[in-house]
């Protein structure tokens, strides 16, 4: 049974965003510390570490999760989805980004990238949500900005829209 | 409204359209650079704060020896480095109190700095924090500021002789004689509390220092005002040009609250110099919530003198302002922000105010969106309602009658606020009208004859926006303010340059943190020049050693449309006055003929007559010898503005204690559910005139920004204390931002009266929600519920208790625990124990025994007569925390009754109880009854409070079982050991 | 707010970490979701010198009909076995308390034993387990046992697991045919920890309700069939001897109230959908 020890450095590999990446981490490190300062994507922002806020939401094997509340060394061997896989490889935003600048769902843009993780999943699952679907997926984040009402805005139209495509 | 509105008006400008924002690209992409994402140097070192867990208390030792011991510590910051390095900030009044960056004597709010590590990395940092030592000597906390008003209360600030530190009355016009004439006098008392719109994003910097020539070199997302600097470079004693603030490009929201990182750029910029290396520090949301900031709590006595139909001919104010431990400027600016406006909407021609601010042992205040106005149009629109009812007259007519005439603008208020333009009548019948006052009065009544709980408030309120630096000065009598020289204006900067390929950039001192400047800034300076906004690219991080700046920099009172767009209008226009000559001169005609538009500047007359802009902007890059004769170069432009209606106070305390003067209106619709108590809005109509709107759709999300934060201060949000200064609202579970389930979307309605003082029309919008909305909301369940007074928040017990003050008693009286509601944890109890009353004294008695009996008890060493010096291990289920503590036994009547009192310290914060036990003899066993109280604080009170009652009862009751096992003889243990297993389980 | 250092062990199988808990004990805590251990291990509340990972062990990711009841395995996310609830309908009672449980994203891997195990008294699991009378699966290296769910919770984030047991599956028994379940919460944001909520059961002679977030830990108490002013009675004393307390987000006073009036909607909702 591996068991890695305190106060050491160990080797962590997954895949982030569908490309493999390794990086080193203490058993203890926050697998938002890891992606922020090991790995250097600093997308996934933090606003509580205990869970709360939703900034740091990302996808772990597509299911949208606190990166807060996970440990570095839980992600060996998987799928880790983060804001810089959404848009295209062409640097071109996703419906849904483009859908949260049209409507203005952002404004400091802190809360945004956990926002979009959680959406992402969500509207994979649940392609025509109604509004209180959407309010009560949102209710898992905090936006000190927007009032929310751009977001939930964004979420709808984005549904609709892949219904109609 | 001349030239400019014109030009606004153009069918192909920019300003005034919703455009998209182009901040959003980076932002969604996870490209945003934020504090924390910026690189730092190698070598740097990360920072974490020890905190004090006490309210007050008197520092007696810091040992920090074995934290330098371990690896990875580079240093421990202290009082001396802070004292040798630094002095304590300046106050803005005249008072011999101190405030350093670091407690020195005392601490005097619960997360007060106490001493900073300096680590490798954060988690190390942390690991050090547990092994520093403190010795503390408690003093008695006070934290009502009624309470600390008072001549018996414990002082903060001994040398000051009182914990009311300014105390300053104003009257204008002639109120004693309308109160003494009027028919009615009605009045009301508030009782604001503590909230903050706590940004997402937590305050981080990080600080250097330059040995070769002594400069600090500070990156954080400070948001101004930037009259902090000068405070900064006072207090580290180093002049103003050694002190460099950066800005990182993205801030992660502010609403007012980042102006808080000014001391702890201090404690950062000393701890850099002291250790020799740049250092990170990255608050957490621990010490956010409870020690960053906050708005002020307040008590305002407010009266009006009314006649027959409503009509108030006189105020009369007296409030006492809560800044908290220490008076950290610009405080007391909350209390002044508001003074030239405390009429509000009204033509009111006399006034009286007494304004006194009182420190009390909670968290320093700041700024915050709104910014003095939440407290005080809490009580004027209250107020309003009251009159209304206590006359018996209708609401919305009473405060029809009173709101100050479109004629009578530009407007000089009672106190000295010069309202520029607006027309509040008409703005009221926009909201009512297209709000659908019909219907909401409709669903009133429909839900009043179905017995369901309904009802309709209002709320006027005068938003004012780009902040007077000279209104604070008001807190000084005329005397003071001659001594120390006027103080008046709000200087906004603005730089607009060409690069050799003609390209145009915007530079401005305005520190957004998320309004989209950069957007608004582009539009604004794209229609100068006849260009396209993507055509013009803006920066707004902030270099105070290069960029132009001012005191009144900064991103606060709203000031960025009004004042910062409009600058950068002006720069932009002295710009494109320069490049005309050139123009005109390579056109062949006259420089008046000169058009920029579309991407071309072109003869008037004859259009086909041009050259690209890009071209022209370049030319004095590239041949600046060919301009012609007195022709000067277009390379750049700084502008600097500053509303001339801003005089410093005059000797009367007049005071106009902003620029612009915008207007709201609301009105809502709530539904109260009689179970629960819980509001429900129904509808929330907001009509705004914040003059001309540069993009609307920006100018519509601050509206939504600040009314969701409104929803949280009405419902939500409070920074609540424990009576001895615990802190109950240390995690984003006990402080309750609302989510998208709380916050409905508010209907919005725009009226535009356009400033004529402001460079293009414009007025603050960003905070006005925060002052109407919570009151609108209060005013609305008042009428539900029909009670005259209430407080926030309005949380489910609160309202509650108003719906129904008396509930049924408990079947038998004797099952119920008397206690006073809201003090320290308390309870009683009784307890059988299989055990003579000899033998349970003896068990308490003997030191070995004793040990045995509390529970986690590692060592215990007698260090007095009946008092003990202890290790004791805590644990409630998986929680444990380590404290060194004091055992004491007295009041002692064996084998009869004794009191128990221990109190100390370690990792979770402090802990001290009291427990006064009696011992009955009950047939060979032992009927125990006794009384507890305790009291913790520090960490496990800001994020367990909803459990600490609790906790504390499983500790007794472990204690208890212990006691049991530990005087017992084995045979004769009770039942119910069997079955409590406690402090076994995981 | 960063973790003490720790060991991590990622169990390969249950014996795996009944080993690991043998030897370590009271030094280990069981990791399963995180969604509760991971928040107080970011504070310091929590400082195990290990931490078992179980989280990733397909024998315990189970959730399935055994002998009248639902066996939901330690791996079992709340909202995994949500969805298997909602596909086949035959729990209202879990049914409607499960989308109260925290938020979607903590749902996702927050585990149904681990709300069992960590004992919140406000927690909506342990309240269903108390009102519907279900079981704790435990099991240590040496033994298994049954216990259920009255003597399991022992006051406010304390249980009767012992240090060297861990919580393989709980056990939520089927509605009963004839009987009628509600559950409502009041809490103050939506997904927040409720300041009281209510299971109630409806049977044809009976009616059973269990309260949480009022006293230390979720209490029930069972009625013969009452009405009117004499069910208003019983609900009064119940209020008032669950001995609840002021907080910073409600008084007592209010969660007595809340159990009498929204306790009895809830127990009225019961009796409506009995079969
Ligand atoms: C924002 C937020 C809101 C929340 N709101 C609610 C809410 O409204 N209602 C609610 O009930 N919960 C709520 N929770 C907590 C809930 O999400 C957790 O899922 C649950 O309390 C713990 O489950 P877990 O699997 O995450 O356990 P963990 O966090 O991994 O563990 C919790 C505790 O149980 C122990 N443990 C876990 N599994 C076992 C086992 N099999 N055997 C023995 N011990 C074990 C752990 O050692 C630890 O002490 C909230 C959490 C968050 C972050
Ligand atoms: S940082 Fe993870 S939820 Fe707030
Ligand atoms: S956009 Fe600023 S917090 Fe959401």
């Amino acid at each position: 049974m591996p068991r890695l020890k305190a106060g050491q450095r160990h080797e962590v590999a997954f895949t982030l965003n569908g490309v493999a990446v390794r990086g080193e981490a203490e058993p203890r490190m926050l697998l938002t510390d890891f992606l922020r300062h090991v790995i250097g994507v600093t997308g996934t922002h933090v606003g509580c570490e205990h869970g709360v806020c939703g900034a740091c939401t990302i996808r772990l094997d597509g299911v949208a999760t606190r990166g807060c509340l996970l440990f570095a060394v839980q992600v060996a061997g998987r799928d880790v989805k983060t804001v810089e896989g959404l848009g295209g490889s062409d640097g071109r935003l996703s419906p849904l980004q483009e859908a949260f600048r049209r409507n203005h769902a952002l404004q400091c843009g802190f809360c945004t990238a956990g926002i979009l993780m959680s959406l992402d999943d969500f509207l994979e699952k649940n392609p025509s949500p109604t509004e209180p679907e959407v309010r009560e997926v949102l209710s898992g984040h905090l936006c000190r900005c927007t009032g929310y009402t751009g977001i939930v805005r964004a979420a709808l139209e984005t549904a609709k829209g892949n219904a109609d495509a | 409204m001349n030239e400019v509105a014109a030009e606004l008006a153009r069918e192909e400008a920019y300003t005034g359209r919703p455009l998209k924002r182009v901040e959003d690209a980076a932002l969604l992409t996870g490209r945003g650079r934020f504090i924390d994402d910026l690189p730092s140097s190698a070598g740097t070192l990360h920072a974490a704060i020890l905190r004090s867990p006490h309210a007050h208390a008197e520092l007696v030792s810091i040992d920090a020896a074995e934290a330098l011991k371990m690896a990875g510590v580079a240093a421990v910051i202290t009082r001396k480095d802070v004292t040798a390095l630094t002095r304590p900030f300046t106050v803005g009044v005249r008072q011999p109190m101190q405030h350093w960056c670091l407690a020195v004597d005392r601490v005097r709010y619960v997360g007060e700095p106490v001493a900073v590590v300096l680590a490798r990395d954060r988690y190390l940092a942390e690991d050090a924090l547990d092994a520093i030592s403190v010795e503390y000597r408690p003093l008695p906390p006070v934290i009502d500021p009624e309470r600390a008003a008072r001549a018996d209360a414990p002082l903060l600030h001994p040398d000051v002789g009182a914990n009311v530190v300014s105390d300053r009355s104003f009257a204008y016009g002639d109120p004693e004689a309308a109160f003494a004439e009027a028919p009615h006098v009605v009045g009301t008392t508030i009782r604001y509390p503590r909230n903050s719109v706590t940004p997402i994003e937590c305050f981080g910097m990080i600080a250097d220092w330059r040995p070769d020539d002594g400069t600090y070199e500070i990156t954080t997302h400070f948001q101004g005002p930037f009259a902090l600097h000068p405070v900064m470079a006072l207090a580290l004693k180093v002049p103003g040009t050694k002190v460099r603030i950066r800005t990182p490009p993205d801030s992660g929201g502010s609403y007012g609250v980042k102006q808080g990182v000014v001391p702890y750029a201090v404690l950062m910029a000393v701890a850099a110099r002291v250790a020799g290396r740049p250092v990170k520090w990255i608050e957490d949301r621990l010490e956010h919530l409870s020690a960053a900031s906050s708005a002020t709590n307040r008590v305002t006595r407010i009266e009006a003198a009314v006649a027959e139909d409503g009509r108030v001919t006189a105020l009369r104010y007296d409030q006492l302002e809560d800044c908290g431990a220490y008076l950290k400027a610009p405080e007391p600016a909350t209390l002044y922000r508001m003074h030239g406006t405390l009429t509000g909407a009204y033509q009111i021609p006399n006034l009286t105010v007494r304004n006194r601010v009182v420190l009390t042992n909670k968290t320093p205040t700041g700024l915050n969106r709104g910014f003095g106005g939440p407290q005080v149009y809490y009580a004027l629109e209250r107020l309003m309602h009251r009159i209304a009812d206590e006359l018996g007259l209708d609401r919305l007519e009473v405060i029809r009658r009173n709101l100050v005439p479109k004629e009578a603008m530009p407007y000089r208020a009672a106190a000295g606020s010069l309202y520029d333009s607006g027309d509040y009548a008409a703005t009221v019948d926009l909201a009512i009208g297209e709000g659908r006052l019909v219907g909401l009065l409709a669903r009133r009544e429909k839900a009043r004859k179905e017995g369901r709980l309904y009802g309709i408030g209002f709320a006027a309120v005068v938003e004012p926006s780009v902040s007077n630096m000279g209104y604070i000065t008001t807190v000084l009598t005329a005397e003071e303010r001659e001594k120390a020289g006027p103080k008046d204006g709000a200087v906004a900067s603005a730089t607009v340059a060409l690069d050799p390929l003609g390209g145009v950039s915007v530079a401005v001192a305005s520190t957004p943190q998320g309004q989209g400047h950069r957007t608004v800034l582009s539009q604004v300076v794209a229609d100068v020049f006849g260009l396209r906004p993507e055509d013009v690219s803006v920066t707004v991080e902030l270099d105070t050693a290069r960029d132009a700046w001012s005191i009144a920099a900064g991103n606060y009172s709203s000031r960025f449309a009004a004042a910062v767009a409009g600058t950068a209008h002006l720069a932009a226009m002295r710009l494109r006055d320069r490049l005309a000559p050139i123009a005109a001169q390579r056109l062949n005609v006259p420089a008046e003929e000169i058009v920029f538009s579309g991407g071309k500047v072109a003869a008037r007359s004859n259009p086909e007559n041009s050259l690209s802009f890009h071209r022209l902007a370049g030319a004095s890059h590239w041949s600046p010898g060919t301009l012609g004769d007195g022709v000067d170069p277009a390379l750049r432009e700084t502008a600097f503005w500053s509303p001339p209606e801003l005089a410093a106070p005059d000797r009367g305390d007049v005071i106009n204690s902003s620029a612009a003067y915008g207007f709201i209106f609301d009105m809502c619709g709530v539904e109260v559910d009689r179970d629960t108590g819980k509001v429900s809005i129904d509808r929330y109509v907001t009509a705004h005139d914040a003059g001309r709107l540069l993009n609307p759709a920006l100018a519509d999300g601050q509206v939504r920004g600040a009314f969701a934060n409104a929803v949280g201060a009405a419902f939500y949000e409070e920074f609540a204390y424990g009576e001895d200064g615990r802190c109950l609202n240390g995690t984003f579970a006990d402080y309750l931002v609302p989510t998208a389930c709380e916050v409905p979307e508010p209907e919005i309605l725009h009226m535009a009266c356009p400033s004529p003082f402001t460079p293009l029309g414009a007025k603050g919008i960003g905070e006005g929600n925060c002052m109407s909305t919570p009151v609108c909301l209060a005013n609305a369940v008042a009428d539900a519920l029909g009670v005259s007074d209430i407080d926030l928040p309005l949380s489910p017990a609160q309202v509650m208790a108003l719906i129904e003050p008396n509930e049924p008693p408990p079947p038998h009286a004797a099952a119920v625990e008397a206690r006073e509601p809201g003090r320290a944890l308390s309870g009683e109890g009784t307890a059988t124990i299989a055990a003579t009353p000899d033998e349970i004294w003896r068990a308490i008695l003997d030191p070995a025994s004793l040990a045995r009996l509390l529970p986690g008890c590692e060592r215990l060493e007698a260090i007095d007569e009946n008092t003990y010096a202890a290790d004791v291990t805590v644990r409630v289920g998986p929680v444990t925390g380590r404290y060194t503590a004091r055992v004491r036994l007295s009041e002692l009547q064996p084998p009869h009754s004794l009191r128990l009192d221990g109190d100390g310290g370690g990792t979770l914060g402090t802990g001290s109880g009291t427990a006064w036990i009696v011992l009955q003899p009950a047939d060979g066993s032992t009927r125990i009854e006794y009384r507890w109280e305790a009291e913790a604080g520090g960490k496990v009170a800001a994020v367990g409070g909803r459990m600490l009652e609790s906790a504390a009862r499983l500790l007794i009751r472990q204690m208890l079982q212990r006691l049991e096992v530990g005087a017992a003889p084995a045979a004769k243990r009770p039942w119910w050991r069997k079955h409590l297993p406690l402090g076994k389980g995981r | 707010m960063k973790p003490a250092p720790f060991d991590y062990i990622r169990a390969g199988s249950v014996d795996e970490s009944l080993d690991a808990l043998h030897e370590l004990g009271d030094e280990a805590r069981i990791l399963a979701g995180g969604q509760s251990l991971a928040a107080m291990l970011n504070m310091r509340l929590v400082r195990p010198t290990a931490l078992i990972d179980i989280s990733g062990l397909r024998e315990l990711d189970r959730a399935e009909t055994r002998d009248d009841a639902i066996e939901v395995g330690a791996a079992c996310t709340q909202a995994a076995l949500s969805h298997r609830l909602s596909r086949e309908g035959r729990h209202p009672l879990l049914e409607a308390a499960l989308p109260h449980v925290g938020h979607y994203q903590t749902r996702s891997r927050g585990t149904v034993c681990g709300s069992i195990a960590h004992a919140d008294p406000s927690a909506e699991l342990p309240l269903c387990l108390m009102a519907l009378g279900g079981e704790v699966l435990l099991r240590s290296r040496q033994k298994r046992r049954r216990v259920p769910a009255e003597a399991f919770f022992l006051g406010v984030i304390s249980t009767a697991c012992a240090p060297d047991e861990m919580i393989e599956a709980v056990r939520f028994p089927l509605p009963k045919p004839a009987y009628g379940y509600a559950f409502d919460e009041v809490s103050r944001r939506h997904g927040d920890f409720a300041l009281a909520a209510f299971a109630a059961i409806a049977g044809p002679r009976t009616i059973r309700m269990a309260v949480g977030g009022v006293a230390d830990r979720p209490v029930s108490r069972e009625w013969p069939m009452l009405e009117g002013a004499a069910l208003d009675d019983a609900l009064n004393a119940f209020a008032w001897e669950l001995r609840g307390q002021d907080d910073q987000h409600a008084t007592a006073a209010y969660r007595r109230g809340l159990v009498r009036k929204v306790g009895r909607r809830v127990i009225e909702e019961a009796m409506r959908c009995r079969g």
